[in-house]
């Protein structure tokens, strides 16, 4: 059973290809719909996604406060991305007449395109990767950075004074974040010695005392990068706390303010996906990709702890914005340069003595000391920068 | 339920106290950092709790869960009648005292005339624009006759702007029973108000008609 269920996604598609076959379709026409079944497959799966994410943060977000969320349209109101959907394709599609048309119009576009590549070298479970890259993680952090150019595209196309403030700091935000991101993101690859996703996954597998998953997140080094990573693809996917691109409380809705009807639910569809996508990258990198936790717990197929894993990970991602309000532009930025990349450092470092000391007990020690003494001596200084005193006027007064 | 839930929000430091999860996790911990996970726990408490205690959940789903409205609840005027039949049991008797008093002038009344067009002590036409009605309840206060009071009825949304919300005799027209289901003690009170007001009249008039049937005797002492 177990076996049938692991190797259940692979097997139907060579079943398919074999009654194709058999009907004489040539081998280079196979390739080619084997290409597009897997493509579809994986786009629908994420799209399926996103609208469920979309239903469910709501549900999640009304929970912490204690309300029910929406139940009304279809059972528990699971249907509410139909009638949402419905909505926004009937919704007038309005262009402000200073837009840059071309530019407006493409950059949504511009903003699904490298949400859905992103999706290709993702291992989904055992041997199920859509492009085995050797350089995957490149490949997702270069492609991953195109929405940038989508998000200043919307900004600039739409005339607008929000939009282009939106997207100004959005520009500022995404790049800031980027290279804690990536720092903390090489950690990961450093330790496994590869840029293949999958070689990634599979450095992570086997059990220490037979019970103990080699995930990178249960070292120091490893926990330390992936929160730092972790924080960088909240504030890359621009959720809350890191929603000032769309804040709408000083920008009415940043670069999305010009945006209705579809070209704004391709923007808001681009955003979980590419959330998705960054959970999924999260997964892979540190929390073991599709391995089971447990030795017993293989029982599971592998996809299906990956799943379960990346929507455990947006889980946490919606607990955090019900959680944490939305920060001031130079806080966020400073956090970013001030606190993350140096802390990113540490963990690289880190990672690298735990490597050469062995990856034994006093490995884990000398790792956990030398992320742990940074982490306290930047606390001790904040706090001592930032602690609440009286407030001081100096003109004023 | 509002008691309840007022029991669950004062525990110690504004968290909710009786909630299965631990209490005091975090609380005497201080780093750097330990802010944030204390905000977590909050609010992942308050998401399971909300699934597992349900006064947590405060909101009426309204068209399956309606409100028990307060007594003194009210929405628009209606008339009262008494027994059976609404036009004989009309309390109104068209003093139209409701209608010069009302502030929005919201109330339009004809009385209503027999073929020798002698004033009856009805109305013909009693109207009332509840698109103009203010709910001021004056002329409930003005009413002289206990015939107009105010209703508890608050799904009169419609799709015409004139015609349904213009209320005219037989939609104003309500049984003393109803009355009494909505405004329990204020029925009672004017219902007893009024058996006694009856029974005086009675009284008076059994008074003058045995006064009537005996002449009044001369008075004693009188020469």
């Amino acid at each position: 059973m177990t076996e049938f269920l692991e190797n259940a996604p692979i097997a139907l598609l060579a079943w398919f290809l074999g009654i194709l076959g058999s009907f004489g379709v040539p081998g280079w026409m196979l390739e080619i719909i084997s290409a597009l079944i897997v493509i579809g497959t994986v786009i629908g799966i994420f799209l399926g996604l996103f609208a469920l994410a979309s239903v469910m943060e709501r549900k999640i977000l009304a929970r912490v406060q204690n309300r029910f969320g929406p139940n009304r349209v279809g059972p528990f109101g699971l249907f509410q991305p139909v009638a949402d959907g419905i909505k926004m394709i009937t919704k007038e599609d309005l262009v402000p007449r200073g837009a840059d048309r071309i530019v407006h119009f493409l950059a949504p576009v511009v903003m699904m395109v490298p949400a859905l590549l992103v999706l290709a070298i993702l291992p989904y479970g055992r041997g199920m990767v859509p492009a085995e890259l050797d350089a995957g993680i490149l490949y997702f952090f270069a492609v991953g950075a195109g929405t940038e150019v989508a998000v200043f595209m919307a900004g600039w196309g739409s005339n607008n004074k929000y939009s282009m403030l939106g997207a100004m700091r959005a520009i500022a935000q995404l790049i800031s974040y980027e290279i804690p991101l990536v720092m903390s993101g090489i950690t990961a690859a450093m330790i496994a010695g590869s840029l293949m996703p999958s070689a990634i996954v599979a450095a992570q597998g086997g059990f220490i005392f037979g019970f103990i998953p080699q995930w990178f997140v249960l070292t120091p080094w490893g926990f330390t990068a992936g929160l730092i990573f972790y924080i960088g693809a909240l504030a890359e996917s621009n959720r809350s706390p890191f929603d000032l691109p769309e804040g709408e409380s000083e920008l009415v809705a940043g670069h999305l303010t010009e945006y209705s009807g579809f070209k704004y639910a391709t923007f808001f569809m681009a955003e979980y996906v590419g959330m998705f996508a960054i959970c999924g990258m999260l997964v892979t990198l540190f929390l073991g990709g599709w391995q089971a936790p447990l030795p017993f717990l293989t029982i599971i197929p592998s996809w299906a702890w990956f799943l379960g894993k990346v929507c455990f990970v947006a889980f946490t991602m919606i607990w955090v914005r019900a959680t944490l309000p939305r920060l001031r532009i130079d806080h966020l930025l400073a956090f970013a340069w001030k606190f993350l990349l140096p802390m990113s450092f540490a963990a690289f470092f880190s990672a690298a003595c735990w490597h050469f000391a062995g990856r034994g007990l006093v490995a884990w020690l000398l790792s956990l000391a030398i992320v742990a003494i940074p982490y306290l001596a930047f606390g001790i200084h904040f706090s001592s920068r930032f602690a609440i005193s009286r407030r001081t006027y100096r003109f004023s007064e | 339920m509002k008691s309840g839930m007022r029991k669950a929000e004062t525990g110690e430091d504004g968290v909710l106290a009786h909630v299965p999860l631990p209490q005091k996790i975090l609380s005497g911990l201080s780093f750097p950092g330990s802010g944030l996970l204390k905000g977590l726990v909050v609010t992942i408490r308050n998401f399971a709790g909300s699934y597992f205690e349900k006064d947590r959940l405060t909101t009426e789903q309204y068209p399956e869960e309606r409100p028990v409205l307060p007594e003194n609840a009210r929405s628009f005027p209606f008339l009262i009648y008494d027994g059976e039949d609404p036009e004989a049991g009309m309390r109104c008797v068209s003093c139209k005292i409701c209608e010069k008093e009302c502030p929005p002038q919201c109330i339009y009344i004809i009385q209503d005339r027999d073929e020798a067009g002698k004033a009856l002590k009805r109305p013909r036409v009693f109207d009332i624009d509840i698109s103009v009605c203010m709910s001021c309840q004056i002329c409930v206060e003005v009413c002289p006759f206990d015939s107009i009071r105010m209703d508890q009825d608050y799904e009169l949304s419609s799709y015409d702007r004139f015609g349904s919300l213009m209320l005219d005799k037989p939609k104003l027209l309500k049984s003393n029973t109803y009355y009494h289901r909505i405004h329990p003690t204020e029925a009672a009170e004017t219902d007893a108000r009024l058996e006694a007001d009856r029974k005086k009249k009675e009284a008076a008039a059994a008074a003058k008609a045995a006064a009537k049937k005996e002449p009044a005797k001369p008075a004693e002492g009188a020469p």
